[in-house]
């Protein structure tokens, strides 16, 4: 009994990781059908923007400190947001419609994040505020001209170069200034150390229950919450419903689907931030945390189906749960106590290590799509496509 | 058409065909005559490897740039060639003897999946045929159900990890993460860096990148290269037109894989080991951007692309290492927003006139250069003037 209890908490524990992390990923692949590889990049930075809340609130004390964690929730979110708009704006909206291309820019805008917390400083922070200001400030400035449709390509490939090469400029002349060019991380971990009422856990049926792991699906449970109320109770969430279903017929009625995508994609980006934030209990944060978890929540996605929340969630603890029970290796001694052949037990105890679950759950997630080729809950409608 | 355009186009047909051969010619000239003569050997290695990523980004170029489908996954394929190999180089022993590292997770018995590659003609046909079996198999289990797209590509993603997993973790069967070293080993009696074998196993891969390149340009030229590239332009019309394109996807995705395997061979012995982290995400992906630099669809663009880019990664990681992956990631953003051709592509539709015109060799034209320049339309028009 403690064994099942034990199992189906660790997998439900694991479970809910994977959906915090893959909620964000299947709204906005629901609705732009974007591929965003960036996603573990903006967790990444939900967790090192709670590693930074914690240093703030360090120094002011013991009763402050025990709740950083809550501080840092709407911080992480909106340090994700902030970098996710920036990114739609940037670069996915121009590729809507071509998504092989919109993941092979998120991959480099993922590499790109991921050098940029190794080596920002504050030299480089100044040098992009030069550049920006330099660059769209110009821009801002020349727009008003009357010939500007005309005289727009001319004008961005002259002001381009001058902007970075003066901000190029700026970093060599100071780059002898030590007190700006330290690293703020650099590529070491970073370790955030969870509130004293975080740690230890509750003991139940003879079977401790960490405490971190409890507020992290009970973190789940409140995003989830949160979603589905946006989507289903909120007029943008209404609007991006519509939208997910019929781009064109939702733009015809006057919906501005350019301020959908990016209000979702923030949105997306803003729960990647939260699942950082949670992920930063569990272990050491890296420039590579977020690489760990991309797979995995795009295979939530990917057996979920399109658009629907209750597949992820369904998806996301069917994969924790079986990963646990597979990896842990509680499936081969379950399957020892009921003695079944000794070829079966054999078999599983083969694949009873973390990485090798991961093997055999692959497996069996390609032999589901055998069977529901679009996943759980697919969409519905007249199409000639599938 | 009468008679006159008809033999202009075929002339025109000729001369292409001349100048192809003859580039090829003397490119094999340049790489695999006088580049060994000139080059420090240390470097000459070095061009093999780019010339042995270039076979993969040939296989790459042939599902994505003709197919549309877009696999981050050649990294498994790459993978099992070289192992394959690898494990024919390890069992160059007396007879008896087991690989060393065998004895450090106290194996006995040589497990079974080692034996095949005691001989050497079957570790060649094992290093074709089983990334085209890998591969077709996977192909077969996706496209079976019409998944395409971004959900295969993140299948693909998902099993190159999978294998990446399962390799670093059988350290019984073929040493885990520490993988199989090459460079110490022997083929047929001689040590494999030895500078001799290095550089018949660089002659062999100018060879095999020109054999494979003859390859794709037969595959991408006749009706399969055309069913190819209406499946990647509108599967579901494709469909509708009476073929199945699921046979032709996993034909041409086994293809792709067991060039990788071949690529996967060749770049192991010049590497000097083969571990799993030739599986990792990144290179995988890497392999896609080479294609994308290049110009997908071209099959020259496939290997200029990777040459240019890992000359700029050794160059760039050389002297800065920092700046490496910032480059990386802007070079995957400026190739699909800004040039979404690649090089190659940008040079014929627009740079090659563009510069023809800047010399003065060609009259501005007002249209596309292609209307001008065709014979059966400038016919046309002078039919017209006639009248």
């Amino acid at each position: 009994m403690s064994t099942l209890i034990e199992g189906l908490f660790n997998g439900i524990s694991i479970g809910s990781v994977l959906l915090i992390a893959a909620l964000g990923l299947a709204i906005v692949f629901g609705l732009m059908g974007v591929i965003n590889l960036a996603h573990g990049e903006l967790m990444m930075l939900g967790a090192y923007a709670t590693f930074v809340v914690q240093n703030v609130f360090k120094p002011l004390g013991e009763p402050w400190f025990s709740f950083y964690i809550i501080a840092a929730i709407p911080v992480a979110f909106i340090v994700s947001a902030i970098f996710g708009l920036i990114l739609e704006r940037g670069a996915i909206r121009f590729l809507y419609g071509r998504p092989l291309e919109t993941l092979l820019a998120t991959w480099g805008v993922s590499l790109i994040l991921q050098q940029f917390v190794r080596s920002v400083n504050w030299l480089l922070i100044i040098c992009l505020g030069i550049f920006c200001l330099l660059f769209f400030g110009g821009m801002q400035l020349l727009k008003s001209r009357a010939d500007w449709e005309s005289m727009r390509t001319k004008i961005v490939s002259l002001l381009l170069p001058l902007a970075a090469g003066v901000a190029i400029a700026f970093y060599f002349l100071l780059s002898q200034n030590s007190a700006l060019t330290n690293a703020w991380f650099s590529a070491r971990n970073v370790d955030v150390t969870a509130p004293a009422w975080l740690r230890g856990g509750v003991e139940v049926l003879g079977f401790q229950m960490p405490y971190a792991r409890l507020f992290i699906i009970a973190l789940t449970i409140l995003c989830l919450m949160g979603v589905y109320w946006f989507l289903q109770r909120s007029a943008w969430g209404l609007r991006i419903r519509s939208v997910t279903q019929n781009r064109t017929m939702s733009s015809c009625l006057g919906i501005p689907t350019a301020k959908v995508d990016a209000l979702t994609f923030a949105l997306g980006s803003g729960l990647a931030g939260i699942a950082g934030c949670a992920v930063s209990l569990l272990g050491s944060v890296g420039p590579n945390t977020g690489q760990n978890y991309i797979i995995d929540t795009f295979m939530v996605v990917v057996v979920g189906g399109v658009g629907n929340l209750l597949g992820a969630v369904i998806a996301a603890l069917g994969i924790g749960i079986l990963n646990y029970l597979i990896g842990s290796g509680t499936l081969a001694l379950f399957l020892t106590t009921i003695s079944a052949p000794q070829s079966m037990i054999d078999f599983f105890l083969f694949f009873a290590t973390s990485s090798m679950a991961k093997v055999m759950v692959f497996a069996l997630i390609i032999i589901f799509l055998q069977i529901k080729p679009a996943g759980l809950f697919p969409q519905k409608g007249r199409t000639a496509e599938l | 058409m009468n008679n006159e355009t008809g033999i202009a186009i075929k002339k025109k047909q000729q001369r292409n065909k001349l100048i192809e051969t003859g580039t090829i010619i003397a490119l094999v000239i340049i790489f695999a005559v006088i580049l060994p003569a000139v080059i420090p050997a240390f470097r000459l290695r070095l061009i093999g490897r780019f010339l042995s990523l270039a076979i993969v980004a040939l296989g790459i170029d042939l599902i994505w740039g003709y197919t549309g489908l877009l696999s981050l996954g050649h990294g498994i394929f790459f993978a099992l060639g070289g192992y394959a190999l690898a494990m024919h180089l390890n069992l160059q022993l007396p007879e008896g003897q087991l690989p060393e590292f065998f004895t450090l997770y106290g194996v006995e018995e040589l497990p079974w999946v080692w034996q095949p590659f005691y001989s050497f003609p079957l570790t060649i046909l094992a290093l074709i045929i089983i990334p085209g079996i890998v591969a077709g198999l996977i192909g077969y289990l996706v496209f079976r159900n019409r998944i395409k797209g971004v959900y295969f590509s993140i299948l693909t993603q998902a099993a190159l990890l999978v294998f990446f997993n399962f390799f670093n973790g059988q350290q019984e069967i073929i040493n885990g993460t520490n993988g199989l070293k090459t460079d110490t080993e022997r083929i047929f009696g001689v040590l494999v860096s030895s500078p001799g074998v290095q550089r018949a196993f660089y002659i062999v891969t100018v060879i095999s990148l020109i054999l494979i390149y003859l390859l794709c340009r037969w595959l991408t030229s006749g009706r399969f290269g055309r069913l190819l590239k209406a499946i990647r332009d509108d599967e579901t019309r494709v469909r509708f037109s009476g073929y199945d394109p699921t046979g032709y996807k996993v034909l041409v995705f086994a293809i792709s894989g067991a060039i990788a395997g071949i690529a996967g061979a060749l770049y192991t012995v010049q590497t000097g080991i083969i571990t799993p982290s030739i599986m990792q995400v990144a290179f995988s992906i890497e392999m896609v951007i080479w294609v994308a630099v290049g110009g997908r669809g071209t099959l020259i663009g496939a290997i200029i692309g990777t040459m240019l880019v890992r000359l700029a990664q050794t160059f760039l990681s050389e002297s800065f290492p920092e700046i490496w992956l910032f480059f990386q990631g802007a070079l995957f953003l400026i190739v699909v927003t800004v040039l979404p051709d690649g090089i190659v592509g940008w040079w014929t539709s627009y740079g090659w006139h563009k510069s023809r015109s800047l010399l003065g060799l060609q009259p501005k034209l007002a249209t596309y250069p292609s209307l001008v320049e065709d014979p059966e339309l400038q016919q046309e028009r002078e039919t017209i003037a006639k009248k």
